[in-house]
Order: C-alpha cells, then sequence, then structure tokens
C-alpha cells in the first residue's frame, strides 16, 4: 500500500513536471515533420525570444484539438493538405486571423476568404516518367493515365494517401464523379503492383524496372537527388507537370490555422506571420523544395531548373469539398485491394 | 465447555445442499475423526469450521468462543485452529524453520527460535531446520506441517485427510507418532478421512457422516458392533445380512437354523427383519452333507475368507488359520455354516 | 474496518474502470447517431475484403507462429542438444524488436535493390525485374511471415513452462502403451498443453488485430485500415467506433473461447506438478535437424535483423547521434518502467480481487482488464481522449465557478493520460502473466496462512508474492518490452516537446529512410535486451 502511494506520488509529480508553463511561448500542433519544422522553429525563437512547443504526429491530431476543446493548449496547427485546413474550418476549430503581414505576404487564391486557414506553400502532383524507356512526358496529364496503353505502367502510393485522395478530388470536381469513377477504375486495371509505399519508392520502382511511370509531388525529386543513396533512382526519371494544355497541373497546399482556443494567441500570430515571410518562406523552398506562396521569395534553383507552369486555377475549396467524395471512390473502385 | 459445537449447521453449494442441519460436538482433548464417502460433506464441515466456508447457516463455537452464527463470522485468522492438508501446504519458498516460525511473526527473534525447536523436537526433525520442502520425504513434511500448527498453539486441530498421499508403512506409523503428540499437547483434533483404517488407528470417537449429516458418533467398536443403520453397518466392515423372522421373545428363525438371544427381543412375532452378521460371526465346517457350497476362497494370512452360496444365497465368512482346527477350503468343498452367539443387531426391512 | 473492507471491494472496480471507460466510451460512440452514412458505405464497398483479410492474416500469424514456436519449445523443455541452454532464452529475443522495423529492414532486404536480388541477378546474369519471378515481400504473406517471426516468443514462453511442467511419466507411460514418441507427443504432450496454447495464441490474434503499422507498410488493407479511414479520413469517429466494437466483439468471443478451454484444463495442472529431467539427447540427423531449425529460426527473427540494424547504424552513426538521443532514451526507459510497474498493480489487485473472492465478479475485471490489448494504439488514444478531456472540462468549469483559477489539462495534457493508454493496452499482458502463475500456486497454502494466524493482505505478501516473483518479472519485462516499442499511442497522446525513441524512430521510418532510424530502432532493442537478460540471470541464479 506505502509503495502504491509512494508510486502514484512520483507519478504525479512527473505528469504535473510536464505541464509547466511559460509565459513567453507558443504551441503547435504539426502534421507536418521535425525535420522541416524544427529549424524553421529555431530561427523563430532566436528571431523573437518565444519559445515554440511542438507536438509531432501524423494522425488524430485535429481530433485531439477537437477532444480538449476550451481548453487546448495549442495555438497553431501546422498541417499539409487542404481537406485537413478546412476540415479544421469547418468543425469551428479555428479562428479567423486578421493580420496585414499575411494578407500581404499569401495570395488571395492561398487562404481563406474567411481568414480562417493560410497556405505557406505549394506542392505539384507531378507525373514521373523514365528517363530511359520513355523520356520527358511534355503532354501527359492525369486522365491519359487510364488509357489502355499504359497498361501495366504506372506505380503510386496508397490511394488513401491525403496526395492522392486531393488529385482524385479535382478530377471529380473537374470531371464528374461518374467520369471520375470510370477514371480511376482505369488508372487502377494499368497499377503495375498494388500501391504501396511513398512517394520516393515509386521513383525507385521506376528505376527498378517495375514500371515507367509514377505519381509523385514534386520536392520528392529535390530532396532524393540531395540525398547521396538516393540520387540515382532520381536520376532515372523526368519530372513531368501534367494538364498543361488542360486545366493545368494539380497542386496542394500545406498551411496553418489560429486553434479557437489558442491560449497565446499574439505570440501564435506572430509566428504564422513569420511563416508567411522572406526568412521561412525560403527555408521552405530550400530544405524541401516546395514551393513558397509569397510571390517575392523565389523557388530553390532546382525546383526553378523544372521551368514554370500551369497550376490548376481551380479554388482548392472546392477540391476540398470533394474529398470525402474521393475517399469513398477510392474504396468502390477497391484501389488499395 | 466443549472444545467445538456445531448446532443445526447448513450449506448450499450450487444448489446442493451440502451440510444438513448438522450437529457436532467436540470434548477437551478429544480426536474425532469424521468418516465417510468422498461428497458426504466432510471437507465442507471442516473448511466450515476453519472459517474459509461461505453461505453457511447454524452455528459453530469454538472453546466456547461463538465463531459463526447468524449474522457473525470471524475471520480464519482470528480463529486459533491449526489446519493441516492433504498435500501438506509447506510454503515452498521458506526453509523448515522459516515455515515453522511462519506464524510467530509478533515473537522476538530469541522467543521464536525457542518455540519453533520445541516443535521441531516434538515430532522429531530438528535436524532439518535449514531444509526446504521439496528436500523432504512427505512424510517428514507432514510432520513439518504439524509442527507448523502445533507452534501457532491452536485451540483446535483440523486435518484434512493428512495421511493420504503417504505409503501404508509410514502412513500407521505417523498415525501413531501424531496421535500420541496430539495427546501428549491435550489437543483436540477433528480428522477427516475416508479410510476407516486411518480413523480407527487415530481417532478416539468416530463420526460418520452421509449426506450432509452425521448418522453415528462413537467409539469405533461401537460403530463397528452395534451400527445403526445398514449403511453404517457397511461402511465399517463387511456384512452379511440374514433374513429372520422372529420366532418367540428370545429366538429368531432363519436359514441357518433357529438364532437364540441373549437379550429379550422386542420385535412382535413373525416379523421379518435383517439381522447383521460379520463374518467372523459365522462358523463353518467342513460338512459333506450340506447343501452349502464353496464358490470362492482368498487367503489373507491370517485367515481365509471364503465365499459360500447357501439356499441361493450368498455368504461371507471368515475362518482363522490360527486355530488348533483350523481346516484348508477349497472351492467346491460342502460346507455348514452356524452362527456364533452374540448380542444381535437387527434391522426392519 | 469497514474502509478496508470497501478498499478491498473498491479498488479492482475502480482499476477496471480506468482501464474499461475509453473502450466503452468507443462503444458508445459507436451507437451515437451518425448522418454520414460512412458504415453503409463501407458495407458496401471493402468491409468484405477487409475483413476477409483481417481474418486471413490472423489465421496465417496464429498457423505460422505456431508452427515455429511449438519446435522451439519442444526441443528447449523436452530435448537435450547442444546450445540448448542458449537457445532456451535466446528464443525470447525477438519481443525485442517492434514488428515494423523488422518490416522495413526485410522490405529493405529483398526488394528489388536489395543485396538478395542483387546478388541473385549479378549470379544468374538476369537484367530487370521482368527477367525472373521473385516473391512479393509486401504482400499478406510478407505481413503475415513478419509478425509471426516477431509474435512467436508469446507462444513459446507459454509452451515451455507448460512443456517443463508436465510430469515426463506420462509422455513415458504413453511410450509404454505403443505410442511412438511422435503420436505419444501428439496424443499427450500436445493436448496437456492446450492452455498455454490458447493462451499463447489469443495474445498474438490480438497483437495482430491491434497491429497498423506493420500492415500499413506491407500495403494490406484490413479492419484496422478501416477504422483509421473512416475516422481520420471521412471523419466519422462513430463509424470508426463501430468497426472497432466489431473487432472487439470478435476478440471478446476469443477470450471466452480461451477461457472455457482453460477451465477444464485446472484440473491437470494441480495434480501434474512433478517435474522430471527426462530430456531426449537428440542425435545424428535429428540433432542436426534441431540445430538448423532453431539457429535459422533465431537467425530470420532477430540475428539478421539486428545485423541489418547494427550496419546501418555504424555507416550513419555520426549523422544518427545527437545530443537529443539520450534525452529520448531516458524518456522512453522512464516511461516503460512506470508503465510496467502500473500495469503489474493492475495485475495484482485483478488478480487477487479474483483469488479472495472468485465468482463472475472477479472474472469479469480480468476480462474487462484485458480488452485493451486487441485495440489498435491510435484508437486507444481517442477512446482515452473522450473520458479524460471531458473531465478535465469538467473540472476547469467546476474551478471557475468557485472562484478559482484553471488549471488547464490536468489530465488529458499530461504524461497522465499517456501512461494510461499505455495501460489500457498492455494490462492485458500483465494480467494473463500473473493469472497463470497465480494459478500454479496450491490454494491450499492461502488456507495454511489465513489459519496459521495471518490476514489476507498478510498471506498475499508472505506467501503469494514471493510464489510468484517469477511471473511478476516476466509480467514486468513483457509490459516494458512493450511499451519500449508502442508507437500510435505515443504519436497521438504525449505531451509537447516529448519524444521516445519509437516516435523518433518513426519520424524515419515513415519516410522509408532506414538508415536514420538504424541507431535509435538499435537502442529500443537493446533498452529491452538488458531487463531481459538482468532478469533471465536472476532467475537462473534462483534455480
Amino acid at each position: 500500500m506505502k509503495k502504491m502511494i509512494t508510486a502514484a506520488a512520483a507519478f504525479a509529480a512527473l505528469s504535473l513536471s510536464s505541464f509547466t508553463t511559460f509565459a513567453d511561448e507558443v504551441n503547435v500542433y504539426s502534421f507536418r515533420q521535425p525535420f522541416l519544422i524544427e529549424p524553421i522553429m529555431e530561427k523563430f525563437t532566436a528571431q523573437s525570444g518565444i519559445k515554440v512547443n511542438i507536438l509531432f504526429a501524423k494522425k488524430g491530431l485535429i481530433e485531439r484539438v477537437k477532444r480538449e476543446g476550451a481548453l487546448s493548449p495549442a495555438d497553431l496547427v501546422l498541417t499539409t493538405d487542404i481537406s485537413r485546413l478546412m476540415k479544421l474550418t469547418d468543425q469551428g476549430l479555428t479562428q479567423p486571423v486578421d493580420s496585414k503581414v499575411l494578407s500581404e505576404n499569401i495570395p488571395a487564391q492561398y487562404r481563406d476568404p474567411g481568414q480562417h486557414w493560410f497556405a505557406l506553400t505549394t506542392r505539384v502532383r507531378n507525373i514521373y516518367s523514365s528517363s530511359e524507356r520513355i523520356g520527358p512526358a511534355a503532354d501527359i496529364s492525369y486522365l491519359d493515365l487510364a488509357g489502355p496503353e499504359f497498361k501495366g505502367k504506372i506505380c503510386t502510393r496508397s490511394g488513401k494517401h491525403p496526395y492522392n485522395v486531393s488529385l482524385v478530388a479535382s478530377v471529380i470536381a473537374h470531371e464528374g464523379e461518374a467520369d471520375a469513377k470510370v477514371w480511376l477504375e482505369g488508372l487502377k486495371a494499368n497499377l503495375a503492383r498494388k500501391p504501396q509505399g511513398n512517394d520516393r519508392a515509386q521513383v525507385k520502382a521506376v528505376k527498378d524496372g517495375l514500371c515507367d511511370y509514377a505519381l509523385g509531388n514534386n520536392y520528392y525529386l529535390g530532396k532524393m537527388l540531395a540525398d547521396p543513396k538516393q540520387v540515382s533512382w532520381a536520376e532515372a526519371v523526368d519530372i513531368n507537370f501534367p494538364d498543361q494544355k488542360t486545366n493545368g497541373s494539380h497542386v496542394n497546399v500545406s498551411g496553418v490555422v489560429l486553434a479557437k482556443y489558442a491560449p497565446n494567441k499574439e505570440n501564435a500570430v506572430k509566428l504564422m506571420e513569420f511563416l508567411s515571410d522572406d526568412t521561412a518562406q525560403q527555408m521552405y523552398a530550400e530544405v524541401n523544395y516546395e514551393y513558397p506562396v509569397k510571390e517575392s521569395v523565389q523557388p530553390s534553383k532546382l525546383v526553378a531548373s523544372w521551368g514554370t507552369f500551369k497550376a490548376d486555377p481551380l479554388p482548392l475549396a472546392e477540391i476540398a469539398k470533394q474529398h470525402e467524395a474521393a475517399v469513398k471512390l477510392l474504396d468502390e473502385v477497391k484501389f488499395d485491394l | 465447555m466443549c472444545a467445538l459445537l456445531v448446532k443445526q449447521l447448513s450449506c448450499f453449494y450450487q444448489h446442493n445442499q451440502v451440510l444438513n442441519l448438522l450437529d457436532l460436538k467436540l470434548e477437551k482433548n478429544e480426536i474425532v475423526c469424521l468418516l465417510g464417502e468422498s461428497g458426504c460433506g466432510k471437507t465442507t464441515l471442516l473448511r466450515a469450521v476453519a472459517g474459509l466456508q461461505k453461505r453457511l447457516s447454524g452455528s459453530i463455537e469454538i472453546n466456547g468462543k461463538t465463531v459463526n452464527d447468524s449474522g457473525i463470522n470471524i475471520t480464519p485468522e482470528k480463529r486459533k485452529v491449526g489446519l493441516i492438508f492433504q498435500d501438506y501446504a509447506l510454503f515452498p519458498h521458506l526453509n523448515v524453520f522459516d515455515n515453522v516460525a511462519f506464524s510467530l511473526n509478533k515473537l522476538t527473534a530469541l522467543e521464536k527460535k525457542e518455540r519453533v525447536n520445541d516443535v521441531l523436537s516434538l515430532v522429531q526433525l530438528s535436524d532439518y531446520a535449514e531444509r526446504f520442502p521439496h528436500q523432504l520425504s512427505g512424510g517428514q513434511q507432514q510432520r513439518i506441517a504439524i509442527a507448523r500448527a502445533l507452534a501457532y498453539q491452536p485451540d483446535l486441530m483440523l486435518l484434512d485427510e493428512p495421511f493420504s498421499n503417504l505409503d501404508h508403512h509410514v502412513r500407521f506409523q505417523l498415525i501413531r507418532e501424531i496421535r500420541s503428540l496430539l495427546k501428549a499437547r491435550s489437543m483436540s483434533a477433528l480428522f477427516v478421512t475416508h479410510s476407516k483404517e486411518e480413523g480407527f488407528a487415530f481417532a478416539d470417537k468416530i463420526a460418520l457422516m452421509q449426506a450432509g449429516k452425521i448418522v453415528q458418533i462413537d467409539s469405533a467398536q461401537v460403530l463397528y458392533q452395534r451400527p445403526k443403520s445398514m449403511y453404517v453397518a457397511d461402511f465399517m466392515g463387511q456384512s452379511n445380512y440374514l433374513n429372520v423372522s422372529v420366532n418367540d421373545d428370545y429366538s429368531y428363525q432363519s436359514d441357518l437354523g433357529l438364532l437364540t438371544s441373549n437379550t429379550l427381543i422386542r420385535h412382535k412375532k413373525d416379523q421379518e427383519l435383517s439381522l447383521l452378521l460379520r463374518p467372523e460371526q459365522i462358523v463353518i465346517e467342513l460338512d459333506q452333507q450340506s447343501s452349502a457350497e464353496v464358490l470362492e476362497v482368498e487367503f489373507l494370512g491370517a485367515y481365509q475368507q471364503i465365499t459360500v452360496s447357501y439356499l441361493n444365497k450368498i455368504y461371507i465368512v471368515k475362518h482363522s488359520n490360527h486355530l488348533h482346527n483350523s481346516m484348508q477350503f477349497n472351492i467346491g468343498d460342502r460346507v455348514s455354516l452356524k452362527v456364533l452367539s452374540h448380542d444381535f443387531v437387527v434391522f426392519e426391512s | 474496518m469497514i474502509s478496508k473492507f470497501n478498499l478491498y471491494k473498491l479498488l479492482p472496480w475502480a482499476v477496471t474502470c480506468i482501464i474499461i471507460t475509453p473502450i466503452l466510451a468507443l462503444i458508445i460512440s459507436a451507437f451515437s447517431i451518425d448522418n454520414s452514412g460512412s458504415f453503409q458505405h463501407l458495407i458496401d464497398t471493402v468491409l468484405i475484403d477487409y475483413t476477409f483479410n483481417t481474418l486471413l492474416l490472423i489465421l496465417g500469424v496464429i498457423c505460422l507462429s505456431f508452427v515455429l514456436a511449438l519446435p522451439a519449445a519442444w526441443f528447449v523443455a523436452c530435448c537435450e542438444f547442444p546450445s540448448r541452454t542458449v537457445l532456451q532464452w535466446a528464443f525470447m529475443l525477438p519481443l525485442a524488436i517492434p514488428p515494423y522495423i523488422v518490416a522495413i529492414v526485410y522490405t529493405d532486404f529483398l526488394d528489388f535493390s536489395g543485396p538478395v536480388q542483387q546478388f541473385l541477378r549479378s549470379f544468374m546474369g538476369w537484367q530487370q525485374a521482368s527477367d525472373y519471378y521473385f516473391p512479393d515481400i509486401r504482400t499478406i504473406s510478407g505481413a503475415v511471415i513478419v509478425l509471426s517471426l516477431t509474435l512467436y516468443p508469446y507462444l513459446y514462453l507459454l509452451l515451455r513452462s507448460a512443456f517443463l511442467g508436465q510430469s515426463g511419466g506420462l509422455f513415458q507411460a504413453a511410450r509404454t502403451l505403443g505410442l511412438s514418441p511422435w503420436s505419444a507427443f501428439w496424443r499427450v504432450s500436445l493436448p496437456l498443453s492446450r492452455s498455454a496454447i490458447a493462451v499463447g495464441l489469443s495474445l498474438i490474434a490480438m497483437e495482430t488485430l491491434g497491429d497498423f503499422a506493420t500492415v500499413n507498410y506491407f500495403a494490406v488493407s484490413t479492419l484496422t485500415t478501416a477504422v483509421y479511414d473512416t475516422w481520420l479520413e471521412l471523419g466519422s469517429l462513430t463509424t470508426a467506433a463501430k468497426v472497432s466494437s466489431f473487432m472487439l466483439l470478435g476478440l471478446v468471443i476469443l477470450i471466452t473461447l480461451e477461457n472455457y478451454s482453460r477451465r477444464k484444463q485446472k484440473i491437470y495442472q494441480r495434480s501434474g506438478a512433478t517435474h522430471t529431467e527426462l530430456r531426449f539427447v537428440l542425435q545424428g540427423w535429428k540433432k542436426w535437424g534441431a540445430l538448423s531449425f532453431s539457429w535459422g529460426l533465431l537467425f530470420a527473427a532477430f540475428i539478421l535483423p539486428l545485423c541489418v540494424l547494427f550496419y546501418y547504424a555504424f555507416h550513419y552513426f555520426s549523422e544518427s547521434l545527437n545530443e537529443s538521443l539520450w534525452q529520448y532514451t531516458v524518456n522512453s526507459l522512464w516511461l516503460a518502467v512506470i508503465v510496467a510497474f502500473l500495469a503489474l498493480l493492475v495485475a495484482l489487485i485483478v488478480n487477487f480481487y479474483q483469488r479472495l473472492s472468485p465468482g463472475p465478479l472477479a472474472k469479469t475485471c480480468i476480462r474487462f482488464t484485458s480488452l485493451g490489448y486487441a485495440v489498435p494504439g491510435t484508437v486507444v488514444a481517442i477512446g482515452v481522449l473522450i473520458p479524460f478531456t471531458n473531465i478535465d472540462l469538467w473540472l476547469n468549469q467546476l474551478l471557475v465557478e468557485f472562484g478559482f483559477s484553471r488549471v488547464g489539462l490536468l489530465f488529458s495534457g499530461t504524461l497522465f493520460i499517456l501512461v494510461t493508454g499505455y495501460l489500457v493496452r498492455f494490462s492485458a499482458i500483465a494480467v494473463g502473466s500473473i493469472d497463470s502463475s497465480l494459478a500454479q500456486v496450491s490454494p491450499s497454502l492461502d488456507l495454511a496462512s489465513r489459519t496459521l494466524g495471518q490476514n489476507a493482505s498478510q498471506t498475499i505478501r508472505r506467501v503469494n508474492l514471493p510464489l510468484i516473483k517469477k511471473g511478476l518479472l516476466s509480467a514486468f519485462i513483457l509490459v516494458f518490452i512493450e511499451a519500449m516499442k508502442e508507437l500510435p499511442t505515443a504519436l497521438l497522446l504525449r505531451p509537447f516537446n516529448f519524444e521516445t525513441l519509437a516516435t523518433y524512430v518513426y519520424q524515419f521510418v515513415s519516410d522509408e529512410m532506414i538508415e536514420y532510424a538504424a541507431l535509435p530502432a538499435l537502442l529500443i532493442v537493446l533498452m529491452g535486451l538488458v531487463p531481459f537478460i538482468v532478469v533471465n540471470r536472476l532467475l537462473e541464479k534462483a534455480s
């Protein structure tokens, strides 16, 4: 009994020790990975003196904020994928931010008209083609991939990954659900193997000769080129911007929202502004090869070398609306099975 | 004041009445054996006395102290009873000394040592204090268990088939030892067994149980010779039942002739009765004229046990091998049977 | 006196409540109104495939684990051959490696550009993938193999002690009745170990059911996938909870069956206590067969993955090493020790409740505290969040009403909730382990102690606890190792700036960067091995 009480006391002490808070700090729930976010936050702390506490997770953070309600310590939620930003907004977990800096830095199509969410970077869903067997395919479109000539030639990651869901959602938004379904069935029939791995793994599969085409976000190519082990994979493919003659390439975003019950609102807005400004935008571009939203900040040299492209002008919100339909469609055609 | 007084004790277990309004009384310094077939409730009674049985009605008193009654259920550790088990229940993680000293945690080290040495010498295992239970034989383990219980100085000793895991030779030696040990310490004890031989050797009195009740309690001799029912008679030893009818106030008519009773017969004339005959109460002799025939002969050392068929009935008879006129019987021999005169026990059919 | 009595009755229920509330919260949300139609959507589309995959996976893992663990346990317990004494503890080592690490190691090793296929290509002169057939590891069979390799020790552990506990005389008796050693094994030794097999396999089935990382890596869609999809992508907690409840139902059936089979078994265990050292001395081809099976298994399940990790850790040592790694190790250790200790406490409380007042109530406690193991970590995390955030909100509201300032998320924002989440998941292991070791303590020892003037708590302290020391230690280690490996619960429930080795490894694993994950992954394995070896030493010394 005595032992139990001691243990309970020790445990309570331990629990509370992690609970102490500082006045000058800001709390971030991040879907984005530490290797990218941590250096940016270090810069912010160095500049402002505000301590940044981060919780990284790839799943369930939205549910956690929701559960924590008015007591949530989260000030900001950082995430990729427009549908997550919209979900946070739609579920009433955010509050609007009226900041001149933000509206100056971020072009109107990349922020919520109601000022709840703000995109920080954009990324393209590219189609990679084998340099050896195919060569550059400048005119390729997403819809082509369902054609019979691509049979057994395509690799992709799980259809349920947000990047693919978002692509499917954009096809639904453009073509309607019925046509999108036909397209998705065709795409599934053309897959060289069951969807698996991440975007890099698809490029690797092209290099290994398992398939000729792979779906992948643009920044992965940059990261592979920077990795001595993976550079040979990257060199085996050409990067193509799809749908240049039609709708334009599908573009997704990463972004940030201010939590509804943010306890450190002032600091949080400072951090949001910092993220939209030159230093952070530059880092996003250089460290992770994403396209900065701030127009005055240039993409990295490598990314710039891929040339300019036409992005799909359809408002992101329209695509995000089709998110649920896309997930259901993926189930209907049993894309991953 | 008696060592144990059980009144109207009943116990239900999964819809079966295991104990049925049972009464039992144990005098000071008396050893009583609870004898019965398995399932008759004897272990339940023992557990009830030890305080390990739930859902009881009735009352139990130990040494004048009520331990069970309506609203009263004293926990086992406050009853001051010693319990001895079939599997010895020595603590395998403790050596002999610590096992025996288990209940003495309130004594000083010196007192403890004294008490342990005292009981260990009583069971003649003083040299084994450092051993662990698995290093001892079964008999030694049970003696340690007794020593452990004695060290606690209980008011009443309860023994649950303590000898059944031991082989025959060790068993009866240990029974004698422990009996004299308990007697020397003036200890009252309740002893459960299904073996009547153990009961005969160990107990002052035997309480025979049947279906949750004690059907007869008395000395072994009385139970054997003057059983109150056929059940008791059969349980205590081999029995032949002779169909008899009352002839007059002092005799019965039977297949084996006219039987003369030493005492007045209370049944009325011509009433049909069963008369108990122990095998040794029948005299057997070779007789070529008789129609009784030997069916089977078993040589059992001191005597022969002979199965005889006579007038479509089977009789079991014992014939001593050590009398001057002892005979050897063979299967097929013609024999005559005669009843020895004794205090007859009869049952109404 | 009265308060003490109440405490003794209340404690097990309080503990059970803490463990079961998160699961109940899930079940309740399964019945709440849901207009999204997600569940109907699942039924219409993929639910049957997912269910089929799940059943196939569980069946496959159970069968393969059985095939691996049975010979391993039999060789070590009943035969004599070189290296037996090393193998008897080495067979448990694979427990220390997280399955997702093994999955990545094997994928890295066996895929097109891995060393195996490279060697085959250069050896056979093949040029590209289409020139030859090589089995794809990222399939359901791959998942079955990897999960079995990491989970078989649970069955091995139980089977070995079951074999050791059996009287050799029974086996000999069967031989004299004309049975060959082979059929004596099948007809006597194996049926006698039925309860061990049932418990071991149900632990393995539960772990498989709760796994997400491995199957997801192998691109196998199971019911867990459905839970994640409906909840995270379709935003329907109700549907996710429905699927989880559906899985739980299957589990409850499983546990009930297992308990039923064990109830019959109890008689055997009590009377078959004698253990004789009658080992077969293996010779000739049998010896080589046993040796190659044992070391082959150990190589595949432990040595090879460990070597690959060592290789990467060595080559990327300077890149992987940083000062935070020490902090993460300390965090992991701390957390695992606390969780193991508390899980042990939970297990002791409910098990002694059962021992002191056996009956359906106590059995319910034991079953309830065992449920969480089969629930995927993320689902447990949400289950834990539901009640504790509510308690926090309520507490703060109360404080404000009485004029105090808010205390924030006292439960759900601290390590408290993380530890609780772990407990919900891992209590089952401790409960089961202590249940089986307590079952081997003869009840007459308790009675002897009680009649020697010791009350219930003295009896527990002086008789029961010393006798189940071994079970306590192994329960502690098993929970400790599980807690070291646990990922999804940690990811979602941890407080700010709190990183464990597992969450740190995950950063790289999620990007399939095994080379950077190797060093921290190795630390997880080593941290798990240390207490394991220490305790093994202690136990060997004791016996």
